[in-house]
């Protein structure tokens, strides 16, 4: 009886899908996930607006969903019911939801645009392009502040462990990625090796060992917003997160707060389609994915947010912030004075080890 | 009005007392300052030398309460400027008071003479216990009330604001609520959600009371049962469980959706409360109105819906206050198009800490109290009209 319903349904759409395409029949509402806060709102000034000019009847929604993404989309397959047109998510989150099938394949190089100078979009984007259902958007890093009046300038990541040189709270991402790297580290493994070091039950438990020697002053984080906040306070003296709340902080709300981007962690953060749209719904999403991913918007977008545009071709267009007019090129993290000592956190690594790592990791800080 | 003649209480007594209550806030200080211990010890030693003293000065009550008044003042100044100064002051004011109350007795004065020393006591700790519970329940309202008004985008009370400086204050995380579109469309989703859902629960509610209060409708008990569970089961499951049917009938992401769903948590609020005011319903009364020549739907419109109809208001302002709070069935049942107010806080909370939640908190407790104060009015207005005192 189901299967009987869905592949009446198939081949309905599949029957209707060239004429859909053919008059370019689009949807009238986008539904956008994204992550809220100052990112979000990046996002909608350098894509949506622009996009909403062109497109008058168009109405576009935010979902600030992307915290719960994976869940949330495998919860929405589950009930048939999938109401988001294009998700805001983290290259990890991406992979996963593209083994499972729930993201649609995206073309690169024939659904998105091409660089002005006509470099194709997958020589653009290039090594960035770490899943067949991922369109990067930015490049940003995890990485640390540090209280400007209340310890002295830290010029390592190893800081946080050095309780004796910078005594006070600090505050961690409630999770083992990078901060388990950072523990290996700072206990004397070589940046090459630290995978390789982590892949062994020893590896692990000096990691946790070397974490455990400041277990009693981390204050553990799960939301960007969080660090700021307590930096603000003065409740912790240095903490992780993301650049661009730090660049927020600092440069927008004047916070005395400063960067310590040795051993920052990057990562990317791209947009996911769901897979299975209706065609309406997936031809309003593509047509907004090609404008919204090309190298003027991916440029424009770095003058709201200090975050890297993942285009080789938008770097040069990155300008000043739209309301401070200072240059946004040094607050970002790959430009080269900041990117000096970067570590390569490694997807397909914790891809394949998380839910091992996550497991022992709880266990650890519930001790 | 005296019950019992006061009489001069010993300086060893006046001692311990005010001893015990100095160690009490001394906890609070001296905690704040960084060693609770230290608090305790010198909050007591203060107060034990204050309480000495003052039972020999008696006479000069007025004078020896000024001092203390302004010592404790200049005292708290110095710790930490113009705000520890007025709450010195606030605590010399009471302990002024406190230990004159004790040394003279006064404390003794309203209360009945044959009480012993310990039934005083407790009657006086009783007291301090129900302020204690109060002052847990209260303060963490009070203090995001000033936070509103920060001028920072942190939930930080900044130095500017501990010296009640202007600069300190500001309005922009008001002016944020009122001219942001996404806390504007949350707003408009809140209250065309809760109204609507409100008067689904009350009349589904009401209807359902009166039904299952007949005695002669089979298996009450159960249904009753049935009809309450969403209060007792745990939201999250009602949700998981809204989110999977809704989806597979359409509903789910549609505003009908989410205006079923707060009825179905809302309704129990009603049945238990219109349930209560039906106990004490006299049933002959719909008999003569029968016997009047009235058909069931006038008697209940004339003469059984007056007399249940605060049990009613009540029933329907908890189910208003349950759809305008509720967060989880919402995250699951709505889609980004039905976003309320307490969706977009909780969200704001995660992704963005800014104080626009605090003001609109704000707002929201005064609305609340505006509107707790109007059913209260009301249904004392109500029941002076009837002839009955309110208690």
């Amino acid at each position: 009886m189901k299967f009987s319903k869905f592949s009446a349904l198939a081949a309905t759409t599949a029957l209707c899908a060239p004429m859909a395409y053919a008059d370019g029949h689009m949807s009238n509402e986008l539904t956008l996930v994204s992550w809220g806060g100052a990112y979000q709102s990046s996002q909608h000034k350098a894509y949506v607006e622009p996009y909403l000019a062109m497109n008058p009847g168009l109405k576009v929604i935010w979902d600030e969903s992307s915290a719960e993404a994976v869940a949330k989309l495998r919860a929405m397959n589950e009930a048939g019911n999938v109401t988001w047109d294009l998700v805001d998510a983290v290259a990890s989150d991406s992979m996963r939801l593209c083994d499972e099938g729930l993201a649609e394949e995206i073309d690169h190089d024939n659904d998105l645009a091409a660089a002005p100078d006509g470099t194709s979009a997958s020589d653009d984007f290039g090594a960035l392009l770490v899943s067949d259902c991922f369109v990067p958007q930015i490049v940003y890093s995890t990485t640390f502040g540090y209280r400007t009046d209340l310890i002295d300038k830290p010029d390592s990541v190893c800081a946080i462990f050095d309780l004796d040189k910078y005594p006070g709270k600090r505050s961690l991402q409630k999770r083992p990625i990078d901060n388990m790297e950072w523990a290996l580290y700072c206990d004397g493994v070589a940046k090459d090796d630290i995978y390789d070091t982590l892949s062994t039950p020893e590896g692990v438990d000096k990691a946790l060992a070397k974490l455990d020697t400041i277990k009693d002053s981390v204050v553990w984080w799960s939301a960007g917003a969080e660090t700021p906040q307590l930096l603000a306070d003065g409740e912790v003296v240095m903490g992780s997160t993301y650049n661009g709340r730090l660049f927020s902080a600092i440069a927008e709300q004047n916070q005395p707060i400063g960067m310590l981007w040795d051993m920052q962690s990057f990562d990317l953060d791209g947009w996911v389609m769901p897979a299975g749209l209706p065609e309406d719904r997936k031809a309003r999403a593509m047509d907004f994915l090609k404008f919204a991913t090309d190298t003027q918007r991916l440029a424009d977008q770095a003058k709201y947010i200090s975050y890297g545009p993942a285009r080789a071709s938008s770097a040069p267009l990155v300008g000043k912030h739209a309301e401070l007019g200072i240059d946004m090129a040094p607050h970002m993290p790959t430009d080269p004075a900041n990117a000096g000592n970067v570590h390569v956190y490694d997807y397909e690594w914790w891809a394949d080890n998380r839910d091992d790592l996550d497991g022992k990791f709880q266990a650890w800080l519930a001790k | 009005m005296a019950l019992t003649p006061v009489k001069k209480q010993t300086p060893t007594f006046t001692a311990s007392v005010s001893a015990a209550a100095g160690a009490f806030a001394g906890l609070f200080v001296g905690t704040a300052q960084g060693s609770g211990l230290l608090g305790i010890v010198v909050g007591a030693l203060l107060m034990a030398i204050l309480g000495f003293v003052s039972t020999g000065l008696i006479e000069k009550e007025k004078i020896v309460r000024a001092v203390v008044l302004v010592a404790c003042g200049i005292a708290g100044f110095a710790i930490g400027g113009l705000p520890a100064g007025i709450i010195g002051a606030l605590f010399g004011l009471f302990f002024g008071w406190f230990v004159f109350w004790l040394a003279t007795g006064r404390y003794r004065s309203r209360l009945a003479p044959y009480l012993t020393s310990g039934q005083v006591l407790w009657h006086f700790t009783f007291r301090v216990i129900c302020g204690v519970i109060f002052v847990f329940l209260i303060t963490p309202i009070l203090v995001v009330m000033p936070l509103s008004f920060n001028a920072q985008d942190f939930f930080t009370f900044t130095p500017e604001m501990l010296r009640f400086e202007a600069e300190g204050y500001s309005l922009k995380h008001y002016r944020d609520f009122f001219t942001s579109d996404q806390w504007q469309s949350a707003l408009r989703n809140s209250l065309t959600i809760a109204p609507m859902a409100t008067v689904l629960s009350v009349g589904f509610g009401t209807l359902a009371a009166i039904g299952l209060s007949q005695p002669h409708v089979p298996f009450r008990r159960a249904i009753m049962a049935i009809l309450i569970s969403p209060m007792i089961v745990p939201l999250i499951i009602s949700a998981a469980g809204m989110y999977f049917f809704y989806s597979r009938i359409g509903l789910q992401g549609t505003y009908f959706g989410v205006v079923l769903a707060h009825a179905a948590l809302g309704i129990p609020f009603v049945i238990i409360t219109v349930t209560a005011t039906l106990v004490g319903f006299d049933r002959s009364l719909t008999r003569a109105a029968a016997n009047m020549g009235a058909d069931p739907v006038t008697t209940f419109f004339k003469v059984q819906m007056p007399l249940i109809l605060p049990g009613v208001i009540s029933g329907g302002l908890f189910a208003f206050i349950t759809s305008f709070d509720e967060v989880v069935v919402v995250l699951f049942v709505g889609s980004a198009g039905q976003k309320t107010l307490p969706w977009q806080m909780f969200t704001g909370l995660r992704e963005q800490i800014s104080p626009t939640i605090l003001a609109v908190a704000t707002i929201l407790v005064v609305i609340s109290i505006c509107l707790l104060t109007t059913v209260e009015m009301l249904r004392r207005r109500s029941e002076r009209l009837r002839g009955i005192t309110p208690t």
